[in-house]
């Protein structure tokens, strides 16, 4: 974590400026849809940065985790059904039913570990799917329209699109840069000690539960800002949002950027969802360039290549795509 | 050779040159079609796209004298993806028209883009009571109707042959609610027990079945489209309740369903706003051809896409193919002033048809299991939301 | 009391059909402490192959068997090219990569049979209802899954405790390095008992399929299920996914049929709808947890291990 100029570090340096200027790139070719989508692959980005604080560095992998977008989401849009838009309350309130949520969970399942833990986790989230189901009053399983963003009392509006575009990539730098403080802290390390040698971090005088507590409320609060961003920008909110297979994706964020490193799930987010974009168009290109012509339904299946891709990361390439840079440089 | 090639090339120069411009004066009209084409609703998107298809080959593939381009996306059924999907095709392909939409929730989720844009959309089959009502929109139109209407005439048919007790059993999702609201609106017997289901996941219906028995009723009534109603319907079989409780339905058997159904649908009536049999000539061209096409008949779904391109034509054409001109376009559109397969009808002040219920019966003909219209059981019916909707003209 | 027999036959039904995905999965689990996401792909690919040779052969029984047959091949060759370079990786390790499969095998699924799915038709004679106790009819169809699993069931029993590869398979799961150091060809005995759950999960998608609709991602819900149920269980444990399956089903089937009137009781008739399948599936779940912090070895520990 030294803060020399290596490759891995000009990569964050340039995917920074990349996204600073999305929303130039929007402006000047008209193409709004460009910074919806980045909009969302930031948001999505803070969420897989939380995931990696406990999962990269306390080695806690929760398969829960979109249960916090959820909760966030879902304080949102319900204080909005109610009438209250104000963020004062809104964001407030949701990060902080989003860190309960993680206090009850992590105090339980911090009992377990293993695949104990990634059940339980997953456990704990598929009861707040089920109850955001039970919603009817907010739409149960169709969902929930928010019909205005937050309001913050006119200081600043949400609705301004390239505002909010810099706001979620404010508070995403701010998340890395807490994430990145407390990786290299006292903290940091005692969590990054358990995740390898529990009882030896015990024994040396360190309350690893207590600390692998807080870690994981804290991650639970920032991705509860993240679900909170979501309902936003999204301006619908829907059960969906916490399927278990949502949670799956934040780890494959997580774990194609590189666990390693605070930024990696960042590159991850970037690169998964921009794939998920471009990999349809690649494919045609691809058919175009064999057959002559573009075969329209090889786009949709561009799934097939990201499927056997991840388990080639998971086999060969642990570090994710922060590893393989962080290699290029080495050796 | 030389001079050959030479002379080639101009001839290719000029013709570039001279087409060119005209390329660019005739503007293409982009539609975003929203429909579902995978899972087991798949069904009824392609049927959706098959007629939409078929309407533009009728009309030569122009509207109002421009080229059209389709861009066809698939909600898979889940409203956070429909909106999305809404979100690109007005963002990113920058569509003129968006067509489309089968389920209620996920119109419901993509309609804040669409109002929000002022996009020119026709809803050409979800029918949520909130559309007809408080969210109503000026360049919004349905070519259904409001989800309750169907069932009404459900209701108002089981009156008619003496139904007295009745269990009702549909889809937990925002049509579902709506369909057993209207067949107990005008039901005038008992309702014994009523049943939302998880929509779409849940296929097996073995509790609410064994419910409905429970329950003793001289019928049931059962909201499910597409792949869910045909598992609705074998299901009801197996557990031996049919010819012992009779089953009347809304949305659950179609041209769809039928070739899958075959004697199971027999004996089991509904009620639809439009019959492939009805006659009138712009619908015996739409089903003669499409069964020539695919051979077999189309569904609801596709009659009220395939009004879909008649009436953008005549919103075009009235704009005359200034499409910035959307208060043009809607005051053509209102008039309803188009050939449709339904025959004529007119618009509510919230852009809802008013039209003509029939009961409808599935028929076997030949090899061949089709439906059949019975009779008129409500005419020219207007939905009950319209005086929530604020638009008048 | 006719009414909860009946509610409890369909309860049993669905717990049968957890069973058969469970008893896979827990096997996998237990023997090569594997945890596989992609085991809900081997229930769809099974929907998939009976469907299709259900159509070629025009015959229900043997479309099925030949079914099976084809989702033990594939769930064969699926260990050896994908899965056996994950044994002895992190759990995480295995999340990841057996989700990457699951991807995969969705959108195999949809270029070879297309986006719109099928469906499964009963023979006609399977769409009655047969009297089991005086005034309880029940779908025979349904009897029939509900015996066929316990055949099943039972067969699995005696192949796991009286047969010689059965006691491989349970010295596998207690000690696997022991039971190499025999001359036992460990990495054979994976690639059966990786089949062998294929085929169980094939199996129960194919007969639930008449009952469903044989799509995409149709693995994927009841493969959260198949888990909470080894959990509850005890990973490794076949007794234990037994006992677990028909519980959760039970819980399931009686929460859909007795929630939402309990719910409208109290609040209204809209919400009670929405709120009782929640519940039922809140309850699952939330046994899973309560199993998880207070036996977290589950109710029928395999043994020690």
């Amino acid at each position: 974590m030294t803060t020399h100029l290596t490759a891995r570090n000009a990569v964050v340096v340039a995917m920074i400026a990349f996204l600073m200027l999305v929303p130039v790139y929007a402006a000047t070719t008209g193409n709004t849809f460009m910074m919806t989508l980045f909009t969302r692959i930031i948001i999505l980005a803070i969420a897989a940065v939380s995931l990696n604080l406990i999962m990269g560095f306390g080695g806690m992998v929760s398969f829960g985790h979109a249960a916090y977008l959820g909760i966030g989401g879902y304080v949102v849009g319900i204080l909005a059904k109610e009438g209250i838009d104000s963020g004062f309350v809104q964001w407030p309130l949701a990060i902080a039913l989003s860190g309960l949520f993680a206090l009850g969970v992590g105090a339980l399942s911090l009992r377990t570990r293993g695949v104990y833990f990634i059940m339980i986790t997953l456990a704990f989230a598929q009861v707040v799917y089920y109850v955001a189901n039970g919603l009817d009053r907010y739409g149960g399983d169709d969902g929930l329209t928010i019909q205005r963003r937050s309001e913050f009392g006119g200081l600043i509006n949400l609705s301004n699109r390239t505002f909010f575009y810099y706001l979620c990539l404010a508070l995403l730098l701010a998340t890395v840069y807490l994430v990145w403080r407390m990786v290299n802290s006292r903290f940091g390390m005692a969590i990054q000690g358990a995740r390898s040698n529990e009882r030896r971090m015990n024994a040396i005088g360190f309350p690893t539960f207590r600390y692998k507590l807080i870690c994981f409320v804290i991650a639970g609060l920032i991705c509860g800002l993240a679900g909170v961003l979501l309902a936003n920008h999204t301006n619908f909110i829907s059960p969906q949002l916490m399927h278990w297979t949502r949670s799956g994706d934040l780890i494959v964020m997580a774990v194609l950027g590189g666990m390693g490193s605070v930024f990696g799930p960042v590159i991850g987010a970037v690169a998964l969802l921009v794939l998920e974009e471009t990999l349809p168009h690649l494919i045609g290109l691809v058919t175009h360039v064999f057959t002559g012509k573009e075969i329209a339904a090889a786009k949709e299946y561009w799934q097939l290549i990201l499927g056997p891709m991840l388990l080639l990361i998971v086999l060969f390439a642990r570090g994710g795509i922060d590893g393989l840079i962080a290699r290029s440089r080495n050796g | 050779m030389k001079h050959m090639l030479l002379a080639g090339c101009a001839v290719a120069a000029l013709a570039i040159g001279v087409t060119v411009p005209t390329v660019a004066q005739q503007k293409t009209i982009k539609i975003g079609f929203v429909s579902t084409f995978s899972g087991p609703v798949a069904a009824i998107g392609n049927d959706m796209r098959n007629s939409f298809e078929l309407a533009l080959d009728h009309h030569g593939r122009k509207i109002g004298g421009m080229p059209v381009e389709v861009i066809y996306e698939d909600d898979q059924i889940k409203p956070e993806v429909g909106v999305q999907k809404t979100q690109k095709l007005i963002e990113s392909d920058k569509v003129d028209f968006l067509v489309g939409y089968i389920w209620s929730n996920v119109m419901l989720a993509s309609l804040k883009p669409i109002v929000d844009s002022k996009t020119f959309t026709v809803i050409t089959n979800a029918g949520a009571s909130q559309l007809s009502g408080e969210l109503c929109s000026q360049y919004v139109f349905s070519t259904s109707w409001n989800n309750d209407q169907t069932p009404q005439a459900v209701g108002t048919y089981m009156n008619q042959k003496g139904v007295k007790t009745a269990f009702l059993i549909g889809p937990n999702y925002a049509a579902g609610k709506d369909m057993l609201e209207g067949v107990s609106a005008t039901f005038k017997g008992k309702i014994v027990g009523r049943e939302l289901t998880v929509w779409p996941t849940q296929l097996d219906f073995s509790a609410e079945l064994s419910k409905a028995r429970q329950a003793k009723p001289d019928a049931i009534f059962a909201f499910y489209p597409g792949g869910p109603g045909i598992q609705f319907i074998t299901q009801y079989a197996q557990s031996g309740l049919k010819g012992q409780i009779p089953l009347y339905t809304a949305f659950t058997i179609d041209s769809l369903s039928l070739p899958r159904l075959k004697d199971l649908a027999l004996g089991i009536p509904g009620a639809q706003h439009w019959v492939r049999d009805l006659p009138n000539p712009t619908n015996k061209r739409y089903v003669d051809d499409y069964r020539a096409r695919h051979k077999a008949d189309p569904a609801f779904y596709g009659s009220q896409t395939y009004d879909a391109v008649a009436l953008l034509d005549a919103a075009v054409k009235a704009a005359k193919g200034d499409l910035t001109k959307k208060d043009v376009m809607r005051d053509e559109v209102r008039k309803a002033n188009f050939p449709s397969v339904r025959g004529k009808f007119k618009y509510g002040p919230n852009h809802i048809p008013i039209q003509n219920f029939y009961l409808q019966e599935p028929v076997k003909e030949g090899n061949e299991i089709r439906l059949k219209t019975v009779a008129t059981i409500v005419e020219n019916d207007q939905d009950k939301h319209w005086q929530k909707c604020p638009m008048r003209w | 009391m006719l009414y909860l027999i009946e509610q409890s036959l369909n309860g049993i039904q669905l717990g049968m059909l957890l069973f058969l995905l469970a008893a896979g999965l827990t096997l996998i689990f237990g023997i090569m402490d594997l945890v596989n996401l992609a085991h809900g792909s081997l229930y769809m690919l099974g929907a998939y192959f009976a469907a299709t040779l259900i159509e070629v052969t025009d015959s229900f029984v043997l479309g099925i068997a030949l079914g099976i047959v084809a989702t033990l091949v594939a769930g064969m060759v699926m260990e050896m090219i994908a899965i056996r370079p994950l044994y002895g990786r992190d759990h995480l390790d295995h999340v990841l990569g057996t989700f990457g499969l699951l991807i995969f095998f969705n959108e195999l699924v949809r270029l070879i049979w297309g986006p719109a799915g099928l469906t499964i038709s009963l023979p006609p004679e399977m769409l009655t209802a047969v009297q089991v106790l005086p005034g309880v009819f029940y779908p025979l169809y349904r009897l029939v899954i509900i015996l066929s699993t316990l055949a099943v069931g039972l067969l699995l029993y005696v192949l796991v405790m009286r047969t010689r590869i059965g006691m491989l398979i349970r010295a596998g799961a207690s000690n696997r390095e022991m039971v190499g150091a025999l001359g036992v060809n460990i990495k054979l005995l994976y690639t059966l008992v990786f089949g062998l759950g294929a085929a169980l999960a094939g199996f129960a998608g194919m007969i639930q399929a008449p009952l469903a609709f044989v799509q995409i991602g149709m693995g994927e819900n009841i493969l959260i299920l198949a888990f909470v149920v080894i959990i509850i269980g005890g990973i490794g444990s076949i007794r234990g996914a037994f006992v677990a399956a028909v519980l959760v089903g039970l819980i399931d089937t009686m929460g859909r049929a007795f929630l939402p009137d309990l719910v409208r009781a109290f609040l209204s008739y809209s919400a009670g709808s929405s709120a009782g399948p929640a519940l039922s599936s809140m309850l699952i779940y939330a046994l899973m947890a309560a199993v998880l912090v207070f036996r977290p070895e589950g109710l029928f520990p395999a043994s020690n291990k």
